[in-house]
């Protein structure tokens, strides 16, 4: 939310705002400066929680060669920090019929192949502001170890910060995507009472307790609900 | 970390743990739950709905007469962006057989079933980026009916009690009996639903729930569900088109009285183009960055209440826009993460609520609007909240007994997002609680549907957060997630349908000059222009600034930021 003066009055840093320098709280995240600024955000904010992606953010900090990233939302500001929003970042994503792929190597092969030409640098590891293993997933999609890949790449935000930084090009979030889906649908092991379940409603057996649980004044349902066990 | 001056009662909380976990390894409650006039009680006493000023009459539209809340009142009192002599209607832009205005997950939803049902093509309008909407942060779960011990009709009975009754029983029956359904489609499309080692889904509690019956996708449900979702939906660019950052700010009807449309507006252009469309939905979900009595959100950056303007304007009653969601847990401290979620998960694993003595108040999974009023009686009436240096109150989450309850490794695995929340601030969540206080969460209400998704407007439907009935005057935890899903997919079947034989016939914008004219005769004096699109959070002195553009009542950030500078509160 916006800041009270009062508020505004404590420490504050300057950052570049591509390229901009402006006067901020020394507590601000990245995207709170942004809008401390006075900027509007339209591309560059979504969930502003850590989950959708949408803010990657890359900076340099004074007296430092290196070039880091992070989400605007989670990362805070540093004094004399020069800073770009990327409001989105190139990727083409492969079009398939989830139905004809098999959940191993061959789907890999056929729809993101730019995952052999990882060198295993690293750098999307250090580029990941979630701290995922990500070099590590890409290996196991090369050998077509789903599994591995479904699980490395879960908490995955899709902000392409890794994609940026890959020497070999490759749109590591996208392969996680495929590895998840393949999982999901193929490699699950299937739950017996889910399918016993859907069954019985497809066979309308709730239908009679529906009936008399809807035809039920506010008082009884009252009492049902109050009187009711619990787990 | 935490400041200094709270070491204190992070002792006490450590000194009561012990004895806390002892009673959490019991199968009786950890502290007793309240009965129905408790409840009442606490909730006249201290939900923020309750206060004179939250709510008021509005003066135009379906509802005139009829009490709303407040900001929600402010918003329907508005001035349209556009008048119908601007709009040239004879060609449209673009044509389509559904139109569906949100990119979140009621609206791939209906994008798909409406595509493999009927094989209806869509274009789907969203403000932000497809998947930026509520519906990608839910961490906690999605509650369905699966487990052995549970049934659909349980579901029923749990939701409707936590609703007070009031929910439309057709619409909780539809929700709670394609659960078991939604939770195969969902696994078909390749979402990983956490597992047991034999295949069955793992099930947990969230507050209200009877029956542990929380699904989840690690802290990672919403993401996991939307991801694969907006995946399978751009698998099919013939059939469905994406249009980002091009917000609805109008519905378009036709000289029947049907809906046929929507006029859409650029973000990055500032282009307007109309949308024909057979069919359109509405599923731009709620309103959290209205910032409701000036509380904090959970909500994502464009959760302005859209779609509730753009119906009420054509015609579309609305259902309990009386009342608010607060989320009992949102974080409190640090600052910077303020009003962020704590998934309700984390009371479902044993998390417990705990004033500055380190004291059990509340048994830790009443309903939501119950639990949430009960943290703040205890801050405001019981002086046993934790005061933050920016000025804000608190109580513990102790979140550490999770993983004396369930095991090391525990939080670390099932609780990866609220982990790396905290961590970055030097907060470990396993060894230290958190601390929390309600967060403007949910839109209870909304426009009134059937369990068709239907609307008293022909053509208009509506799915998701934003429309209203399905959970009375309180949602529970996983609720939503079901709704968007169970509702989704209805809208997508039944448009679709309805879609196949509409003609349509001449379009109008009649229905916004005619608005215009009741706000005239109503008396109503506003300079808001609707719908929002987007919060301001400028500080004063540039909003200040920003505000010399002039006096017009364009759209703009300008004319935007008002609604949040006026706010009584903010």
């Amino acid at each position: 939310m916006a800041r009270s003066a009062a508020e505004t009055k404590e420490r504050m840093v300057t950052v570049s705002i591509m390229g901009k320098p402006y006067d901020v709280p020394a507590d601000a995240t990245i995207m709170g400066a942004i809008e401390y600024a006075g900027h509007q955000i339209i591309r560059g904010a979504g969930c502003r929680e850590g989950y959708c992606g949408a803010c990657a953010t890359i900076y340099r900090l004074p007296g430092d060669y290196k070039i880091y990233g992070g989400l605007a939302c989670m990362t805070m500001v540093e004094d004399g920090m020069t800073l770009a929003q990327v409001p989105s970042v190139p990727a083409e994503k492969a079009i398939y019929d989830i139905e004809k792929l098999k959940p191993n190597v061959s789907a890999i092969e056929q729809h993101y192949p730019s995952v052999f030409r990882c060198v295993a640098c690293g750098t999307c590891t250090r580029s990941c502001p979630q701290g995922l293993q990500v070099m590590d997933y890409v290996q196991a999609a090369k050998r077509g170890d789903i599994a591995e890949v479904m699980d490395l790449s879960f908490d995955c935000v899709v902000c392409g910060l890794c994609m940026l930084r890959c020497p070999a090009e490759i749109v590591q979030p996208l392969v996680g995507i495929l590895a998840k889906r393949l999982y999901g649908r193929y490699l699950r092991k299937d739950s017996p009472e889910l399918a016993e379940r859907v069954k019985a409603v497809e066979e309308g057996a709730f239908n009679a307790e529906y009936a008399k649980l809807i035809s039920m004044n506010r008082d009884s349902l009252s009492k049902l609900y109050y009187a009711r066990d619990s787990e | 970390m935490y400041p200094d001056y709270m070491a204190e009662s992070l002792r006490k909380v450590v000194q009561t743990r012990p004895g806390r976990l002892e009673l959490a390894r019991k199968p009786a409650p950890v502290y007793p739950p309240m009965s129905a006039e408790e409840r009442q009680a606490v909730l006249e006493g201290f939900h923020p709905d309750f206060e004179p000023s939250a709510r008021r009459k509005v003066h135009v539209g379906p509802n005139r007469g009829e009490t709303v809340t407040t900001e929600v009142a402010e918003l329907l009192e508005s001035h349209s962006w556009l008048r119908s002599e601007q709009v040239n209607l004879d060609k449209p832009d673009f044509e389509t057989d559904l139109l569906i205005i949100g990119g979140g997950g009621a609206g791939c939803n209906a994008a798909l079933v409406a595509m493999k049902e009927h094989g209806m093509r869509s274009i789907i309008s969203t403000k932000l980026r497809m998947g930026d909407a509520n519906s990608m942060m839910s961490q906690g779960g999605m509650q369905a009916a699966v487990s052995r011990t549970d049934s659909p009709p349980r579901h029923y009975l749990d939701a409707i009690g936590g609703g007070h009754f009031e929910n439309k029983p057709e619409l909780v029956r539809a929700l709670t009996e394609d659960g078991p359904g939604v939770v195969k489609w969902l696994e078909d499309l390749g979402v990983v639903w956490d597992k047991l080692e034999d295949g069955s889904l793992k099930v947990m509690h969230g507050g209200g729930t009877s029956r542990k019956r929380m699904l989840s996708c690690r802290d990672y449900t919403g993401a996991m569900i939307m991801r694969t979702l907006m995946d399978e939906v751009r698998n099919h660019p013939d059939m469905i088109a994406v249009k980002e950052f091009m917000p609805a700010v109008e519905l378009i009807m036709d000289n029947k009285g049907r809906c046929a449309g929507a006029v859409l507006y650029d973000m990055e252009s500032e282009e307007f183009f109309t949308v024909k469309a057979k069919a359109t939905l509405v599923a731009t979900g709620g309103y959290g960055r209205l910032h409701i009595r000036g509380f904090d959100t959970t909500n994502h950056y464009g959760a302005t209440g859209d779609g509730l303007v753009m119906a009420y304007r054509a015609g579309a009653r609305l259902m309990y826009m009386d009342s608010v969601q607060y989320h009992p847990t949102g974080v409190s401290f640090p600052e910077q993460i303020a009003g962020f979620l704590v998934t309700e998960a984390i009371r479902g694993a044993g998390g417990q609520p705990l004033n500055k003595d380190g004291e059990l108040f509340v048994f830790p999974r009443e309903p939501r609007d119950v639990e949430a009023a009960a943290i703040i009686r205890e801050c405001v009436q019981n002086g046993g909240g934790i005061p933050t240096p920016s000025g804000r109150v608190g109580v513990w989450l102790d979140s550490p007994l999770i993983d004396m309850l369930h095991g090391e490794g525990y939080t670390d695995k099932h609780f990866p997002a609220m982990y790396r929340q905290f961590i970055r601030y030097g907060i470990d969540i396993t060894k230290l609680p958190m601390l929390i206080y309600p967060s403007l969460h949910y839109q209870n209400g909304g426009i009134e549907i059937n369990e068709r998704c239907e609307t008293d407007i022909p053509g208009l439907y509506v799915a998701g957060e934003a429309s209203g009935g399905l959970h009375g005057r309180n949602r529970l935890m996983g609720n939503s997630v079901l709704d968007y899903n169970v509702f989704g997919r209805r809208a997508g079947r039944y448009a679709g349908e309805y879609a196949k034989s509409v003609k349509l016939g001449k379009l109008s914008l009649a229905h916004l000059d005619k608005y215009e004219n009741e706000l005239k005769d109503a008396g109503v004096k506003t300079d808001l222009v609707t719908p929002v699109l987007l919060p301001s959070y400028a500080p004063e002195d540039v909003k200040k600034r920003q505000l010399l553009r002039g006096n017009n009542n364009l759209p703009g950030p300008a004319v935007v930021n008002r609604m949040h500078e006026e706010r009584p509160g903010a």
